[in-house]
């Protein structure tokens, strides 16, 4: 498998993270070093196996449905980055 | 070319939990902004998700009341997209095991029947709400509804036309509320709707390119966005052109669809389980326990009010549009079996016409199964005439004597006059102070004859039962 | 006082020898000697310190006391703290006062231990040598030309500075174990489940496993009879009887199996590492043990398995840092996608922006399969190993790292060697098993060599009863730095 340049663009849009055309070189460096590691992955025949989500086999557990938690939104508003009328400001959001 | 249109719908239903499907913030509506986002729905550092008990068994009791597998183990997992209504950077929903799976819904179009399959049912997480309402040139986030917990009613492209579509719609619409899981408030979005749409020669088994329509928050919009999107893809199918794969949004205001985003730009939401949380198994107990808890769905009383009441399809859809208009419907036709025409004409008449002029819920309705069957019981009787009926049911409305409708009719002196003796003395002093209209009559001047019933219904100020009127004073006329 | 053991701090402070408040700051004044060259604090808070020391005396003076009270933990900058800076070693969160408490640190609040203070970390986690975090990289105090391990480096050297008598730590894929073993102090990763996550912000779900660091493994046992206990907020947090993690601590070793799997000792490992962690097995030996040689045959494919898992579920797990409720906003930008982007480009270290993207990729479209569910089969894969092996003996024994701490800067234009260093921790996370790293001698340069014990589900007394008469006939575990002031 072999990384390009686009694959790294790609990801790093949906990601959400600026990246610039050097830096996207250089990431294509790096990651494709530790793609090189993670081939080895291929090379095992996994076909009979469950796979793994955690790490203890256990079933959810439910909560009981009652209300909890009360009102803390000047709290947690006193520590966001833009508020105003108790909501958070977001540059314009076009649907 | 015949065109045929295929349709298949998703669907939105918040569960009426009390708390959110994975924090213990409320899920009242209406709330000031951000009041009810708890540190879980806003996504602060370090928290983590705990399912609802209650909104895995709405979804249970969803899936038995369409027939479906519950599934067991299911499978929560993350779908991954940044948008700023939707704080974790993903929704928690369900992707290869959904709790739901398979089912149908029987549908009516124009007295022809048809079952439309579901392919699943699965359980999320609302997003909240962008206010798009200026700040300075931004969006205003409101959190309150992030965590909300929502059932996607997927289904199979199983119909053909707007109008099924909208059918479908209702109907889910109706069992949803049947069954206690959603309060289907389309205003307050509790119940959206998705259409995919696409079209495709008569005739033909493969499926053209299909849009999908967001935003359809009432059944008539459902209708006309899917009439209008199938027309937008006949017209340029029939220019020759492609339809292209995309999401589309529908404009009321302008009754048209519009490109909200290609299928090129679309998401790779890359779904994977939600490490945070665990297999959910389902026990058979659990289902039994829901099963036994499940009323009687609106299928089935539908199906029994035809053949025990011998009531016809119409009326037995309408009184099971909701499962509260059924029980009133019931406990009514319960103290007079044999009158279950009168019943459904007064409730779906009189009663309905009442309720909604005065915007009261069923439950809330001033006269009561009981009370109302004591005031048919004396239509049927002929205590009363039909129209005085209405008079006391006024009276009744507005708690009069206990809104006992005897009660009312004794206090009125609205008591028929259905004493065959003294109706015939009535008729023969009418006839005697009319000899002119008597000879009109037997001359064969027929419209004498409603003069004289008129004359009759005028001394007794309308109490005389008609029919006995009728009957008598064509007797004494044949004299 | 700064060498004491927790069982003698909470003597002198039960005999009223000294106080909560005194004891605290006695730790801060070392603090303040050492932190500017060592850096393994982000945070200190003196007065909230200090009120949680006076919380403790009135604690002790009415009699309600545990062993913990008043005794001063350093607890990792990823547990959120209400009331104090919580970084996770990042620019993302490096204005974010937690508006809550981790059950970690509820936990510890409720024995009446004392925060003193946030200690500094790979950022968010993802390192193994403490020079990703944004507040600068921490030094190994046993020679400041090496790294302390990572990613919990901060605790490890503030534990073997002596600048905290305890610490927390959170694992990964060893990142208690390692710099524990860097740092020449013990550390333990529980058994997966044990530690609840709430609060403790989330590098990789499936794997994240929070523990304490402290010299000795008694030490650690007390800590984690605060540590571990059921959380009704955490989904995989196990509900089980409360165990006494003390219990075992003297019972004897005659019946003891230790696995060596030859996979960990075959190449790889520097001679001065093999020799420290062979003469640590001898010991064990001596005091009774037996020895087999068992298998671990898919040990290699845990560093692969274990970069595709672990960035994968980061790379979601942090796309709730976006810049709107919380955190680093990027102060110019064109429209809301530009303002994400910036953010995120920005708030962001090197290493962690390259773990969201490796986990992005795995997870996009048409290579799932081949990444991630073929990293999920493979991790059963790795976890059946250890079944299988733990039917030949009770515990597995092995060097924490391959080598002794490496020189600053050493590896970190190289992410890939990097990430080689978890090649004997990493596997224990996939599996969910505990283990721990105790100190078992100097090697290179003088710098400390870890033995590394994994032992089966649950078995963390027993554990840590073996750690503990190996340190009873042993003087590693009680070794500071030589070139540290004494206070």
């Amino acid at each position: 498998m072999t990384l390009s340049v686009d694959d790294v663009k790609r990801v790093a849009n949906l990601a959400r993270i600026e990246i610039s055309e050097e830096e996207s070189q250089q990431v294509l460096i790096q990651l494709s070093g530790i793609f090189s590691l993670i081939e080895q992955m291929q090379a095992v025949d996994t076909s009979h196996i469950e796979p793994m989500s955690h790490a203890q086999d256990m079933i959810q557990r439910l909560r009981e449905d009652v209300v909890t938690e009360s009102d803390q939104h000047i709290l947690f508003q006193s520590i966001a980055p833009q508020v105003e009328a108790s909501l958070y400001l977001v540059p314009k959001v076009i649907e | 070319m015949q065109w045929e249109i295929v349709i298949g719908l998703e669907i939105h239903a918040q569960l009426s939990t009390r708390s959110k499907i994975f924090s213990g913030a409320s899920t009242a509506y209406g709330a000031q902004p951000n009041t009810q986002a708890c540190g879980i729905d806003i996504a602060l550092p370090g928290v983590l998700p705990v399912l609802n008990y209650s909104a895995v068994e709405r979804a249970i009791k969803f899936g038995l009341a369409v027939g479906a597998t519950i599934n067991s183990p299911s499978i929560f997992a993350r779908k991954n997209y940044f948008y700023p209504d939707l704080p974790k950077g993903y929704q928690i929903s369900q992707f290869e095991l959904p709790v739901v799976q398979g089912g149908h819904i029987n549908i009516q179009v124009e007295d022809i029947e048809k079952t439309i399959r579901l392919t699943r049912a699965h359980l999320e997480e609302d997003a909240g709400k962008s206010l798009h309402e200026d700040f300075h040139g931004m969006s205003g986030i409101d959190l309150n509804r992030a965590g909300t917990p929502l059932l996607e009613i997927v289904s199979e492209p199983d119909m053909r036309s707007s109008a099924e579509a909208a059918a479908y719609a209702k109907a889910l619409h109706t069992l949803v509320r049947w069954i206690g899981i959603c309060d289907g408030n389309m205003q307050e979005g509790s119940f959206r709707c998705d259409a995919n749409v696409s079209v495709r020669p008569h005739g033909t088994e493969k499926l053209g390119t299909r849009c999908e329509i967001k935003n359809l928050n009432s059944f008539r919009f459902l209708e006309k966005a899917i009439d209008f999107e199938a027309r937008r893809q006949i017209e340029i199918l029939e220019d020759g052109g492609n339809i292209r794969q995309e999401t589309r949004l529908y404009d009321a205001n302008r009754d048209e669809t519009r490109t909200m985003r290609s299928k090129e730009e679309a998401h790779d939401y890359r779904y994977f389980p939600d490490p945070d949380l665990l297999p959910l198994n389902i026990s058979k107990e659990w289902i039994e326990q829901v099963k036994a808890m499940l009323p009687e769905l609106p299928e089935a009383r539908h199906n029994r009010y035809i053949e025990d009441f011998g009531l016809s399809g119409y009326d037995a859809n309408v009184l099971t549009a909701t499962r509260e208009i059924a029980d009133y419907f019931e406990n009514t036709v319960k103290q007079l079996p044999a009158q279950a025409k009168l019943c459904a004409n007064w409730i779906m008449g009189e009663v309905s016409g009442r309720l909604n002029k005065e915007n009261i819920e069923i439950t809330h309705c001033p006269v009561s199964p009981a009370q109302l069957a004591e005031l048919l019981a004396r239509i049927s009787d002929g205590t009363i005439s039909g129209k005085s009926a209405k008079d006391v049911f006024d009276s009744m409305w507005q708690g009069e004597h206990g809104s006992s409708a005897d009660a009312i009719i004794a206090a009125k002196g609205l008591k028929q006059i259905s004493d065959d003796n003294e109706i015939e003395k009535l008729i023969d002093e009418v006839l005697a102070a009319n000899p002119q209209q008597v000879a009109d009559y037997r001359s064969g001047k027929e419209k004498a004859f409603n003069s004289l019933v008129g004359q009759v219904m005028k001394v007794t100020k309308g109490k005389a039962n008609p029919a006995q009127v009728n009957t008598i004073l064509k007797k004494k006329l044949l004299e | 006082m700064l060498n004491a053991s927790l069982k003698q701090l909470a003597a002198q402070l039960l005999e009223k020898k000294i106080s909560s408040v005194e004891l605290t700051e006695v730790f801060l004044k070392h603090i303040k000697t050492l932190n500017p060259e060592l850096n393994a604090f982000i945070t200190i808070n003196e007065e909230m310190s200090f009120a949680q020391a006076q919380v403790a005396d009135k604690m002790i003076a009415s009699g309600q006391t545990h062993p913990l009270t008043g005794i001063p933990v350093a607890q990792k900058d990823i547990f959120c703290a209400k009331g104090w800076l919580t970084t996770c070693g990042s620019k993302m969160l490096s204005n974010f006062i937690s508006p809550y408490d981790a059950t970690v640190i509820e936990r510890f609040n409720q024995v009446g231990a004392v925060n003193i203070g946030k200690t500094n970390m790979d950022e968010f986690a993802m390192g193994s040598s403490n020079e990703t975090s944004y507040y600068g990289p921490v030094k190994n105090p046993w020679d400041p030309l090496a790294v302390p391990g990572g990613s919990s480096g901060g605790s490890a050297c503030a534990v073997a500075a002596r600048m905290a008598p305890a610490a927390t730590a959170t694992d990964t894929g060893g990142s208690i174990r390692q710099p524990a073993a860097l740092c020449g102090i013990s550390g333990i990763k529980p058994t997966y489940g044990l530690v609840s996550r709430y609060g403790m912000i989330a590098f990789a779900s499936s794997l994240d496993q929070g523990g304490p660091m402290a010299k000795s493994a008694e030490d650690l046992a007390l800590l984690l009879n605060v540590m571990i206990g059921f959380d009704a907020r955490d989904s995989t947090s196990l509900q089980r009887e409360p165990e006494d993690y003390a219990r075992d601590l003297d019972k004897p070793l005659e019946q003891l199996r230790i696995g060596l799997p030859k996979e960990y000792f075959a190449q790889g490992v520097s001679q001065d590492v093999a020799n420290a962690v062979e003469a640590a097995i001898a010991e064990f030996r001596k005091l009774g043990a037996t020895t087999v040689e068992i298998s671990l045959p898919n040990t290699q494919l845990s560093i692969p398995v274990y970069y595709v898992l672990a960035p994968a579920e980061a790379s979601s797990n942090l796309s709730r840092f976006d810049g709107v409720r919380y955190g680093y906003r990027a102060s110019d930008y064109t429209d809301l996608e530009d303002m994400y982007k910036k953010t995120r480009a920005q708030g962001f270290g090197a290493e962690v922006k390259r773990r969201i993207l490796i986990g992005t990729y795995v997870l996009s479209h048409g290579y799932y399969d081949a990444y991630y569910l073929q990293a999920q089969k493979l991790r059963r894969l790795i976890a059946s190993d250890f079944t299988e092996a733990f039917k030949q003996c009770d515990v597995i024994m092995g060097p924490t790292s391959p080598a002794v701490a490496f020189n600053l800067g050493e590896k970190s234009g190289d992410p890939l060697q990097m990430y080689l260093s978890d090649i004997y921790t990493s596997a224990a996370n996939l599996a969910g098993l505990p283990a721990m790293s105790i100190p078992v001698g100097l090697g290179d340069k003088n710098r400390p060599v870890g033995l590394h014990i994994v032992g089966n589900y649950f078995r963390e007394a027993q554990m840590l009863n073996i750690a503990h008469q190996y340190q009873q006939v042993t003087d590693w575990h009680l070794r500071a730095p030589a070139r540290l002031p004494e206070a």
